[in-house]
C-alpha cells in the first residue's frame, strides 16, 4: 500500500497509527488545552469587553468569591446537577426495564421518548414557559378540571424555580439516557439470565443482584454525558427563566457567558470558566483513571 | 448477542402488565406536552393565543403560521422566512458530521487495536476536550479563523464542529471497538493486510450501529448549534438556529408565538426525521459499544 | 516603464475598490416585522445609490447576542461595515479603535446643530463622530386602559401618591393595578423613572450617572426602593419572567390598569386595533420637571479599510436623513434622533414623544436611561440589575437594597 524505501513494513505499520492519531492530538491540544491556558491568563487580566494582557494577579478570583450571584450560581449548580444526574439515571433505568418488558409498540413509545433530544431549546423553552406558567399552563388547566385548591407555581417562586429548570432538562434527555439503559440490557447475555432464572430468583431480586451490576459501564457512560449537559446547561436557563426570577436560577454557565460578554468584565467570566474546569476535571478525571484502570485488569 | 428482552417472558400477571402499559403511557403524555403545546398553538390564530387556553385545539384552524414561518417571516430586512437558511445548515452539517465521524472511527480503531505506551493517557485527553465550555473558546477562536482567513466561511465554521466532535466521536468509536474481537485483526494481519486495509475491510463494514449514534449524536449536536454559528459567520451563511433565534426572540417587537411555534418545528424537522428513522438502529448502536466497551 | 506598472496597479486597485466599495454589511438585531420592515427602507434607500446591502441580523437579548457575534467578528479581523449598538458600548468600541471616523459626513450635514447634546455625548468618542443615531426611545411612560380609568373615574397622576391612590382604586374594583414582566430590564425600567421621579433630575444623575456612593446609599435611594415595593404590591401574582407584551395585552384586554413600559409598548397597542387617546392613554410617569429618560440605537461605523468609505458614508447619510429618520420611527414607536424632523406623519402619543424630548433637550432635562445602558457602563448597568431586580423579588428590604445597590456598585467599577 506505501512503499517507502527507509522503513520496513512493519516498523511503517507502527507508525502509521500515530501519524493518522496526531492531527487530532494536535488540533485538541491547539483548540481545547491552548484555550483553556489562554483562558486561564486572561483570569489573571484586567480584560474587560475585550481581551487584555496585563497581569494582575488572583484579584478577579478574589471578586469572583465575594459575588452573591456567583454563590447562588454555584448552589444551584449541585441541586440541579444532583438532581438532574440523579433522576435521569433512575427514570431512564426505570423506563428502559418496562420497555424491555416485550411491550407492544415499543417502536412507537421509543421515539416519543428519544425526540426531545433533538430539538433545540431556543423554542421548546418557551412552551415549557407556558406549560409551568401558573397563569396559563398547568395549574390553571387543571383547576378548570375542577380542582380549584390546585396549586402548582413553581416557576414563580425564587425558591422551587431552579426544580422547574430540572423538569425542563430532565425532560430533555431522560429518553437519552432510557435508550442507553436500553441497550444494555438487550446487550446482555442470554445465558446469564437463564441461569439466574434456574435458581428460582424473582424478578426483582434479577434486577438489582445481576441486571444492575452488569449495567456498570452505563452508568458511567451516562454519567458523563449528563455531567457534560449539566455544566453545559445554557440554552435552558435563558428560554425558560433566564435567570429570574430575580437572579435565583442562575447557573455558572449563564454565571460565565453574562459576565464575559453581557457586563464588560472579561477577567472575571474568565476565572468562573476556571473554576468551572477545575471543578469538571475533579469529577472527571477521577472517573476516566477509574475506568481505565478497569481497562487494564481485563 | 441478539436484541433479547432481559424480561423472557411476559410472565407476570395481567394487573402489572396494565400498570406497566399506564406508567409507560403517562410517560409519552410527559414527553409529548411541549410538542403538543407548539403543534396546537401553530395552527392557531394570534388573537386566539392571547386569550389564552394553551391545550385547547384551534378554534380557527390556520396553516398561516407555518407558511410565514417557512417563507415570509421577517427574519433580518428581507422577509425570506426560514427557507434560505436551510441550505446554509445542510452545507455546514454534512461534511462537519462526515469529517468528525471519520475522524472519530480512525482515532477508535487506533485507539483500541493499534494501542502504544500511553495509549490511555491520550484517549482521555481526547475525552477530557469534551467538556470545554464553548462560552471560552469564542475569542481565541474567532483570532484562529481570522488568521487563516476562513472567517466568515461554512468552511471556517465546518472546521471548529468537527474539532469540538473529535471527542465524543472518538469516545463512541473506542468503545464501541473495544469490544471488536482482536484475532480478527491479527488474522487479517498475517494475510498480510495494512492498517487502512483492515480499517477498510473489516473494521469500516461492521461499524454500521455505531456510524448512527455518532451521526445522531454530531448531526443534532452540529445542526442546533448556536453560539458558533452566530459568531463565526457572515451574512450569506448563516445557519437556520441563528435565523430561528431572530424569529423568535425579536427584543421590542410584536411577538407571533403562532410563527414562532411553526418556525421552531420546521428548523427541527431534520433532526427529528433522524431520529425517528435511525432510532431503531440508535439503541442498537448504543448496545453494540455500551455494555462490552 | 516603472511608473507605468504603477500607475497601471492603481487603476486597477481603484477598479477593484469601486466594485467592493458599493457594499454595507450591517450587523443589527432588528428583525421583527415593523422594525425590520423599517429597516428595509433603508436598504432600499442605499439601492437606489448604488450600494447594496448585506443583512447580518443577530437578535436576541436587546443586543446582548449581537455584541457577542461583534467581538468574534472583531477578533477575526472581519469586521462588519456597521453595527448597531447601544450607549456605553458605543464608547467601548471607540476607545477599543475600531470605530471609523465619521467627522467629514457629519460636518458636510451639519449633525452637530441637529442631534441632541445628550445623544451627541455617546454617538461621538474622543471628539469624533463613530456613530449615526436612529432613533430615540424614552422609558419613562405609562401606558393605561382608557375604559378602566373612565370607570374608575381616575385622572392621570401628577405624582407618586396620586398614582398609588389611583392602584388602590383600580385593585378595589379587581383590577390588576399595574401590569408587569418580571425580567431583570423591566423592573430597571421601572426604576429608572421612580429614580427619576422621587428625587429629581439632579439626583438622578447624581446616583445613576454619577455613580456617587452617597446618593445611592442615602435616605432618598430607600424611598426610591419603598415605592417600587408599593409597585410591587400592586403586580399580578404571575408576574416574573413575563415577556413585556404579555404585560401590553393585560393592559389592551382590560384585566390590568396600567403598565410602565417604554414608547415600544405603542406597536402592541396600535397592533391590537387600539387607538391612542380612545382606547388607550400614554403618559409620561409623573411628568415632573419635564425630564426624559432616553436610549438611541445607532449604527456604529468600523474602520474596515480606506476602500469602503465611500460607501459608509452613504450609509451613515441615508440614516441621518429626515424622511428616513420619520419613516422609521413612525413605525417603530420611538422618536427622529434629530430635532428638525417634521412631526406630521406621527400620531398623538408620538407628537407628545417628540415635543417631549424637544423641551428636556432645549432645558438640559434629558437623561440617558439606566435600565437601557445610557447611564452606566454595562458592569455597573448589571450590578445595579442584580440588586433592583433582588429587591423587586422580595430579597432585600429597601434599607438593605440602597445598601446592596451602593456596594455592588462599587465592586463592579
Amino acid at each position: 500500500m506505501v512503499n517507502n524505501k527507509f522503513l520496513s513494513k512493519s516498523t511503517w505499520q507502527q507508525i502509521l497509527p500515530k501519524i493518522v492519531l496526531s492531527p487530532s492530538l494536535i488540533v485538541v491540544f491547539a483548540f481545547v488545552y491552548g484555550f483553556i491556558i489562554y483562558t486561564g491568563y486572561l483570569s489573571a487580566s484586567n480584560s474587560k469587553m475585550m481581551p487584555s494582557y496585563d497581569w494582575i494577579g488572583f484579584v478577579n478570583y478574589s471578586k469572583l468569591f465575594a459575588l452573591r450571584h456567583w454563590k447562588i450560581a454555584i448552589t444551584n449548580l449541585a441541586v440541579f446537577g444532583t438532581l438532574y444526574i440523579g433522576i435521569c439515571m433512575i427514570l431512564g433505568l426505570t423506563l428502559a426495564i418496562l420497555l424491555d418488558q416485550k411491550i407492544r409498540f415499543e417502536g412507537v413509545i421509543r421515539p416519543i421518548y428519544l425526540y426531545p433530544m433533538a430539538l433545540s431549546f431556543i423554542v421548546t423553552g418557551t412552551a415549557w414557559k407556558w406549560f409551568l406558567d401558573p397563569g396559563i399552563g398547568l395549574e390553571t388547566i387543571i383547576q378548570t378540571w375542577g380542582f380549584e385548591d390546585f396549586s402548582f407555581r413553581w416557576i414563580k417562586d425564587r425558591d422551587m424555580a431552579i426544580y422547574c429548570v430540572v423538569i425542563a432538562a430532565v425532560w430533555q434527555t431522560s429518553g437519552f439516557v432510557m435508550a442507553m439503559f436500553l441497550a444494555g440490557l438487550r446487550g446482555i447475555d442470554d445465558e446469564i439470565l437463564k441461569a439466574a432464572r434456574i435458581d428460582g430468583a424473582p424478578a426483582f431480586k434479577l434486577y438489582t443482584k445481576i441486571v444492575i451490576p452488569i449495567l456498570k459501564p452505563i452508568f458511567l457512560s451516562a454519567f458523563v454525558v449528563l455531567a457534560h449537559m449539566a455544566i453545559k446547561s445554557y440554552d435552558l436557563v435563558v428560554a425558560l427563566t433566564n435567570g429570574g426570577p430575580g437572579r435565583a436560577t442562575e447557573l455558572p454557565a449563564t454565571f460565565m457567558y453574562s459576565y464575559t460578554f453581557t457586563r464588560n468584565q472579561m477577567g472575571i467570566g474568565a476565572s468562573s470558566a476556571i473554576i468551572m474546569l477545575m471543578t469538571i476535571a475533579a469529577i472527571i478525571v477521577p472517573y476516566l483513571y477509574a475506568e481505565l484502570r478497569e481497562r487494564k485488569s481485563d | 448477542m441478539g436484541m433479547s428482552s432481559v424480561a423472557s417472558t411476559p410472565s407476570t400477571g395481567s394487573i402489572a402488565r396494565t400498570c406497566i402499559y399506564v406508567v409507560l403511557l403517562v410517560f409519552c403524555l410527559f414527553y409529548l406536552v411541549p410538542l403538543y403545546v407548539m403543534l396546537v398553538n401553530s395552527f392557531k390564530e394570534l388573537e386566539e393565543i392571547r386569550g389564552g387556553g394553551m391545550l385547547n385545539l384551534p378554534e380557527n384552524f390556520t396553516t398561516a403560521p407555518w407558511s410565514s414561518a417557512w417563507s415570509t417571516a421577517q427574519i433580518g430586512v428581507q422577509p425570506t422566512g426560514l427557507k434560505p437558511y436551510f441550505l446554509n445548515s445542510i452545507y455546514m452539517v454534512v461534511p462537519a458530521v462526515f469529517l468528525s465521524t471519520m475522524i472519530g472511527a480512525l482515532n477508535g480503531y487506533v485507539l483500541s487495536k493499534w494501542t502504544f505506551a500511553y495509549h490511555r493517557l491520550v484517549f482521555g485527553l481526547l475525552l477530557f476536550s469534551c467538556f470545554i465550555p464553548f462560552q471560552i473558546v469564542l475569542i481565541p477562536m474567532a483570532r484562529v479563523l481570522g488568521t487563516f482567513g476562513i472567517a466568515g466561511s461554512t468552511w471556517g465554521l465546518v472546521l471548529v464542529h468537527t474539532v469540538y466532535g473529535i471527542g465524543f466521536s472518538t469516545l463512541f468509536f473506542r468503545n464501541y471497538y473495544e469490544a471488536f474481537p482482536t484475532e480478527l485483526i491479527k488474522a487479517a494481519q498475517l494475510d498480510g493486510a495494512g492498517f487502512f486495509q483492515i480499517f477498510r475491510r473489516i473494521m469500516l463494514p461492521s461499524s454500521g450501529p455505531i456510524i448512527v449514534v455518532c451521526v445522531i449524536w454530531q448531526f443534532t449536536n452540529i445542526w442546533n448549534d448556536f453560539l458558533f454559528g452566530a459568531s463565526f459567520t457572515d451574512f450569506d451563511s448563516q445557519p437556520i438556529t441563528v435565523a430561528l433565534n431572530n424569529l423568535v426572540s425579536s427584543s421590542t417587537g410584536v411577538k407571533e408565538y403562532n410563527v414562532h411555534f411553526a418556525g421552531a418545528i420546521l428548523a427541527a424537522l431534520p433532526t427529528l426525521v433522524v431520529y425517528i428513522v435511525s432510532g431503531r438502529y440508535f439503541v442498537r448502536g448504543l448496545m453494540a459499544g455500551s455494555v462490552k466497551g | 516603464m516603472k511608473k507605468m506598472i504603477a500607475a497601471l496597479s492603481m487603476t486597477a486597485m481603484m477598479g477593484s475598490a469601486h466594485a467592493i466599495a458599493s457594499e454595507v454589511e450591517v450587523l443589527h438585531w432588528w428583525t421583527s416585522g415593523g422594525e425590520a420592515a423599517a429597516l428595509n427602507v433603508l436598504k432600499e434607500d442605499l439601492q437606489g445609490k448604488g450600494v447594496s446591502w448585506q443583512d447580518m441580523p443577530v437578535a436576541g437579548g436587546g443586543g446582548e447576542n449581537a455584541m457577542t457575534v461583534l467581538r468574534a467578528r472583531v477578533s477575526a479581523n472581519n469586521a462588519p461595515t456597521a453595527a448597531q449598538m447601544l450607549g456605553f458600548d458605543i464608547q467601548d468600541w471607540g476607545a477599543q479603535g475600531a470605530a471609523a471616523n465619521l467627522n467629514d459626513v457629519a460636518a458636510a450635514e451639519g449633525w452637530d446643530a441637529v442631534v441632541p447634546a445628550a445623544l451627541q455625548a455617546f454617538s461621538k468618542h474622543d471628539g469624533k463622530w463613530v456613530a449615526a443615531p436612529v432613533n430615540v426611545h424614552s422609558t419613562n411612560w405609562v401606558w393605561a386602559n382608557k375604559k378602566i380609568f373612565d370607570e374608575l373615574n381616575l385622572s392621570v397622576p401628577s405624582n407618586f401618591e396620586e398614582m398609588a391612590a389611583a392602584m388602590d382604586k383600580m385593585k378595589a374594583a379587581g383590577y390588576t393595578p399595574l401590569a408587569h414582566g418580571g425580567q431583570a430590564w423591566q423592573e430597571a425600567t421601572i426604576f429608572d423613572s421612580v429614580v427619576l421621579a422621587t428625587g429629581g433630575v439632579d439626583f438622578y444623575k447624581k446616583a445613576l450617572i454619577d455613580l456617587d456612593a452617597s446618593a445611592l446609599s442615602g435616605a432618598t435611594m430607600v424611598k426610591v426602593f419603598d415605592r417600587m415595593a408599593t409597585l410591587r404590591s400592586n403586580v399580578d401574582e404571575n408576574f416574573s419572567g413575563r415577556d413585556w407584551n404579555l404585560a401590553s395585552a393585560m393592559v389592551i384586554e382590560g384585566k390590568a390598569g396600567m403598565q410602565i413600559m417604554g414608547d415600544w409598548a405603542k406597536g402592541e397597542f396600535l397592533n391590537a386595533g387600539q387607538k391612542p387617546g380612545e382606547d388607550f392613554l400614554c403618559f409620561r410617569f409623573q411628568a415632573i420637571q419635564g425630564a426624559v429618560t432616553f436610549f438611541s440605537d445607532q449604527f456604529v461605523i468600523f474602520k474596515i479599510g480606506a476602500y469602503r468609505q465611500a460607501a459608509q458614508g452613504e450609509l451613515a447619510k441615508a440614516i441621518m436623513a429626515p424622511s428616513f429618520q420619520s419613516a422609521f420611527n413612525v413605525v417603530k414607536g420611538s422618536v427622529p434622533a434629530r430635532t428638525d424632523v417634521p412631526n406630521d406623519d406621527f400620531d398623538a402619543c408620538g407628537k407628545k414623544g417628540m415635543k417631549d424630548l424637544a423641551d428636556a433637550n432645549s432645558s438640559g432635562k434629558l437623561l440617558g436611561s439606566l435600565a437601557h445602558g445610557h447611564a452606566a457602563p454595562a458592569s455597573v448597568k448589571n450590578a445595579m440589575y442584580d440588586v433592583i431586580t433582588a429587591h423587586f423579588n422580595g430579597e432585600f428590604s429597601s434599607a438593605e437594597a440602597a445598601e446592596e445597590l451602593a456596594n455592588a456598585v462599587a465592586a463592579a467599577q
